[in-house]
């Protein structure tokens, strides 16, 4: 039985395309980019080529980019980065409860180093208040992260309007878009954001290669020492063959955003129209209209996510809950647990299928005869 | 491809080199094998260290290796509230747990078993040292083949249902040898250390640990005639027959635990290990089971009253209320309240019971007043 993945919020298979170009790459250029002689000014060369052409896909200019190692990198680097130079100002952050461990795990370092954090709340469809956060801003407000697209149920934040709103604050705001990058068009300087954080491995480009912007004027402190790289932000001698890899499949997205979209919304409409059809009792999390089309959270109600998942897999459909603890056993889903309350039972029954360029209707009807029998199964079971 | 190919088997994997060796030698019968790891327990520390994460992280290696598919499922719940529960009531009123059988009874060949059906299973297998055997459709449990390994009296609670679900692939292999498979197939469990002790207190000190949970009365210590022997830090900490940890010194001794007044909250200690206040000669047993049931309301076999002890001989006398009472053909020394006692015919394995009441000539022993 041939596995069909949908998990692509977790990462993507890297687009053959990208494969080829990386090969090139690491084939024939191995020059160091800081050497001073000519196999170095060739790598000097086609970095300076990647990075101007992934800053064009963000609108940013090409001196904006922080190469990091993916996505958890940069959103270190933004949050502690930016606490630790602005801390003069204040020690006030304000984020989500529904942010990526990358956020959260960040903002428990620096409350244990004396800052203060402030964990806004979210609605049923898992969308924080605009409002809601221009009341928690403080004058010792430093820094607010919001992220774009919700990772675990695809909600979609008010990013522009926040951007907006903070106008007329002094402090500095952040976005995690690595889900919505490839997804959605972005551009800095429309969502009046300073800072944001995107990863190539989930627009089907190379893994350990991701990147901060960070607005020209705007100062942070950098995390790791040992040279001038990246403005002496991100020191180490940068990963050229994921630089290379990150610019094919960023290129290859960049302006095909609403195509890329619209075909995953009939995806996921199918998706949906055929577990209704198939009868089996099921709630979308989060409302399809303010959703990415790349994600469907779904519970399953009668189910427990640990043998819903572990059946799926055996069934030959990978997909993920929101969060996998060390053990490999599954707590319950943070975000989920923001939208409903603690112990609802949507946050204990709760799966993401996330979708892909190379998934097409065939592979989705499949999915959906799949999942009926295993859910129809463990309920008959579960009873 | 043979015919186990299309038997699915789900082996419940700790990490260590027995769970390891089952999951190998059922992949090696050609069986599809998927290796679970159990979650009971959480011990994480102030640095963010787990032993289950340690743990987890072998039997993912181990499943790696053989190219098994593998899971981790979450149990702390259930395991809180029907064995560690347990574990605490039984400590409350004076006896001695055993969670090694709760265990196996709520959780393992229970919570697991369902889990593991709900995958499809055809079976589940553990490390065990046991062995079943099949008669007239009756499943029988049987002893292991080593001797010293033999771990039928923590099953001793398994239905006969139950068994039909289940594999030891290693009840007739000697400990010896299974670390040697283990070793001969490079598995990198091969030389893992073996657990010791109940599995949630791991190797920190039992005092300690259970001082955590419950409150400790200290109280006296006497001789069954009323002679005080000094203080002791709460009766949950002593069992029947221990000689150590008592204190007392001075002339007279060594020193034994010979009973326990809760409602004074006093420890009585007598003098020798062969002091007559030790020996018994009938036990009252609860919540017994039989794996298959016995007709007989009364019938002769051997027993053991704790892991690792030789079979006594006893005569058994089936009461009311899923309790037995069981007479020693030899007194026995220091029966203790909360284990287990096992019965068994040859090798196999009839089934066991709660000790509850130690008797001796007739008369209730003291172990618990």
């Amino acid at each position: 039985m041939n596995g069909i993945y949908l998990d692509h919020a977790a990462t993507t298979p890297i687009h053959p395309e990208v494969v080829a170009t990386m090969a090139t790459f690491l084939a024939t250029d191995f020059g160091n980019p800081s050497s001073i002689h000519s196999a170095g000014r060739q790598a000097r060369h086609r970095l300076d080529d990647s990075r101007r052409q992934i800053a064009k896909t963000i609108g940013a200019n090409e001196k904006e980019l922080i190469f990091t190692s993916g996505g958890t990198e940069a959103d270190n680097l933004a949050i502690i980065g930016t606490a630790l130079q602005q801390q003069t100002f204040g020690k006030h952050i304000i984020t989500t409860q529904i942010e990526h461990a990358a956020i959260l795990d960040a903002c428990k370092y620096l409350e244990s180093i004396g800052f203060e954090v402030t964990y806004l709340p979210v609605n049923k469809d898992g969308i924080v208040s605009v409002d809601a956060l221009v009341d928690a801003l403080r004058p010792d407000t430093i820094l607010v992260s919001v992220m774009m697209i919700n990772n675990e149920v695809g909600s979609i934040q008010p990013i522009q309007a926040i951007g907006e709103r903070l106008l007329s604050h002094p402090c500095c705001f952040h976005t995690d878009a690595v889900q919505a990058y490839g997804i959605t068009d972005i551009d800095v300087n429309a969502l009046q954001v300073d800072l944001l954080s995107i990863t190539a491995h989930k627009i089907n480009g190379p893994k350990g290669i991701g990147l901060l912007y960070k607005r020209e004027q705007v100062k942070i402190k950098q995390r790791q020492f040992g040279g001038s790289q990246e403005r002496l932000k991100r020191p180490g001698t940068e990963n050229m063959p994921g630089i290379i890899g990150f610019e094919k499949a960023a290129v290859m997205v960049y302006g095909k955003e609403n195509e890329r979209s619209s075909y995953y919304h009939q995806l996921k409409a199918l998706m949906i129209s055929l577990l209704d059809e198939a009868a089996i009792d099921f709630t979308v999390n989060g409302a399809v209209t303010l959703t990415t089309p790349l994600i469907l959270n779904i519970s399953f109600k009668g189910t427990k996510v640990e043998q819903l998942l572990m059946n799926l897999d055996l069934a030959g459909v990978y997909v993920s809950s929101g969060s996998a603890c060390t053990a490999g056993s599954i707590e319950a889903s943070h975000v989920l647990t923001a939208m409903f309350g603690e112990k609802h039972e949507r946050t204990t029954s709760a799966v993401r299928f996330s979708f892909g360029y190379d998934i097409d209707e065939a592979a989705i009807k499949e999915t959906v005869r799949r999942v009926t029998e295993v859910v129809k199964r463990l309920r008959t079971l579960n009873e | 491809m043979n015919e186990n190919s299309k038997t699915r088997v789900v082996v419940g994997m700790s990490g260590g080199v027995d769970s390891s060796v089952t999951a190998l030698l059922l992949k090696q019968q050609g069986y599809e094998v998927i290796g679970i790891f159990m979650k009971n327990w959480d011990d994480t520390n102030d640095e963010g260290f787990c032993t289950a994460t340690e743990d987890y992280d072998d039997v993912v290696r181990v499943c790696n290796q053989l190219d098994i598919p593998y899971f981790a499922v979450n149990f702390e719940k259930q395991y809180w509230d029907k064995v560690f529960t347990y574990f605490l009531d039984e400590y409350k009123l004076g006896r001695t747990p055993n969670p090694d059988v709760m265990c196996n009874k709520e959780i393992k060949f229970k919570a697991f078993l369902d889990h593991a059906l709900s995958l499809g299973a055809d079976y589940v297998a553990t490390g065990h040292y046991a062995q079943t055997r099949t008669v007239n459709g009756e499943v029988q449990l049987l002893r292991g083949v080593d001797d010293n390994k033999d771990q039928t009296y923590f099953l001793n609670q398994l239905s006969s249902d139950v068994l039909k679900k289940v594999m030891f692939p290693l009840g007739h292999l000697p400990k010896k040898e299974v670390r040697q498979i283990a070793l001969d197939n490079n598995l990198v469990t091969a030389t893992k250390k073996d657990s010791t002790g109940i599995c949630f207190i791991g190797e920190r000190d039992f005092k300690t640990f259970l001082s955590e949970f419950l409150p400790a009365q200290p109280g006296r210590i006497q001789t069954m005639t009323g002679e005080d022997k000094g203080e002791h830090d709460g009766l949950m900490y002593y069992t029947i027959g221990q000689r150590q940890g008592l204190g007392i010194g001075g002339p007279g001794g060594p020193w034994f635990v010979v009973g326990k007044n809760l409602a004074t909250n006093v420890l009585y200690v007598e003098a020798g290990y062969h002091n007559p206040y030790l020996k018994s000669d009938a036990l009252l047993a609860t919540e017994m089971n039989f794996i298959q049931p016995i007709d007989a309301q009364t019938f002769e076999c051997t027993a053991k009253f704790r892991y690792r002890q030789k079979d006594s001989p006893v005569i058994v006398e089936q009461l009311e209320n899923k309790q037995i009472m069981v007479r020693f053909v030899n007194e026995e020394r220091a029966i203790t309240p909360g284990q287990a006692v096992v019965l068994y015919q040859g090798d196999v394995c009839l089934g066991g019971g709660t000790i509850d009441q130690v008797f001796k000539d007739n008369q209730t022993l003291n172990y618990l007043g």
